[in-house]
């Protein structure tokens, strides 16, 4: 694990977050999540998850960064109102962020490095699914389904009751 | 030097905080969903690094934790921006200040 590749994945993902949270235009604040969600993939990598960037970059880039892009297109009437900032929110995430830096320095349990480990092959990844994991599995395959019906009926709704 | 447990769980705060600012000072649906989206993930990140900082467990439970994660949060991505849509073909707005009513 290099400290040089830490640092300048690091640097992207809060860049790239930070200009989410405060672009302007929504396209703009999509695509910059877009690529705050690459970063954060590179940092599974760098803890020797594959398995779980690769996701991440097929669920996230691939599939949540399209949805909000069409979201926004299809609610684009509404994107150049002005969006007033609030700044109580500044004010909260500043304090949680002190309480967790906080925390996280003074506790000296935490100042370890990374142990030699086995590499986590998606072989194994495969088979703890098939028999720990076999009913978080089913439950998960029964919540993506639900939510797609959902989906569905939450955007075919309106259109019934207008004709 | 390689990095410690702290520092990943330090970039992971920043981004939890960032996430909580996204969602509580924008008005826009949208950006509230983006910031929901990255707290997520700054968990997801905490739990992949504990996982990668502690004796190995068998089996690796912070990796299966953060896959499950990732499925819900795609599930809630969804279900989020079809709410998104139907409001703003209600309301033709999706800035939550103007959403004050509870009559539909």
């Amino acid at each position: 694990m290099s400290t040089a590749a830490f640092i300048v994945i690091a640097i992207l993902i809060l860049a790239a977050a930070l200009a989410a949270a405060s672009l302007p235009t929504l396209i703009h604040a999509a695509l910059s999540f877009a690529v705050a969600f690459v970063g954060i993939a590179a940092f599974f990598f760098l803890l020797g998850a594959e398995f779980v960037g690769l996701v991440q970059v097929f669920v996230y880039v691939g599939a949540v960064a399209v949805l909000i892009v069409f979201t926004i297109l299809l609610t684009r009437r509404d994107a150049t109102t002005p969006d007033k900032f609030n700044w109580g929110g500044v004010v909260i995430a500043i304090a949680v962020f002190n309480g967790l830096v906080w925390a996280i320095f003074r506790t000296p349990a935490l100042s370890i490095g990374a142990p030699q480990i086995e590499p986590l092959t998606v072989k194994r990844i495969g088979e703890v699914l098939m028999t720990d994991y076999v009913w978080p599995l089913q439950c998960v395959g029964l919540v993506l389904t639900a939510a797609l019906i959902g989906a569905l009926i939450l955007v075919m709704e309106e259109k019934n009751s207008k004709s | 030097m390689t990095p410690t447990l702290q520092l990943f769980l330090f970039v992971s705060a920043a981004l939890f905080c960032i996430g909580l600012l996204a969602a509580l000072s924008r008005r826009h649906a949208i950006f509230i969903l983006i910031g929901i989206e990255m707290m997520l993930a700054a968990a997801n990140l905490n739990f992949v690094a504990f996982w990668r900082f502690s004796p190995q467990p068998q089996p690796p439970i912070g990796v299966m934790v953060a896959i499950f994660s990732i499925a819900i949060a795609a599930a809630e991505a969804a279900v989020g921006l079809a709410l998104v849509i139907a409001i703003y073909r209600h309301y033709r707005t999706t800035n939550v200040d103007r959403l004050d009513q509870l009559k539909g």
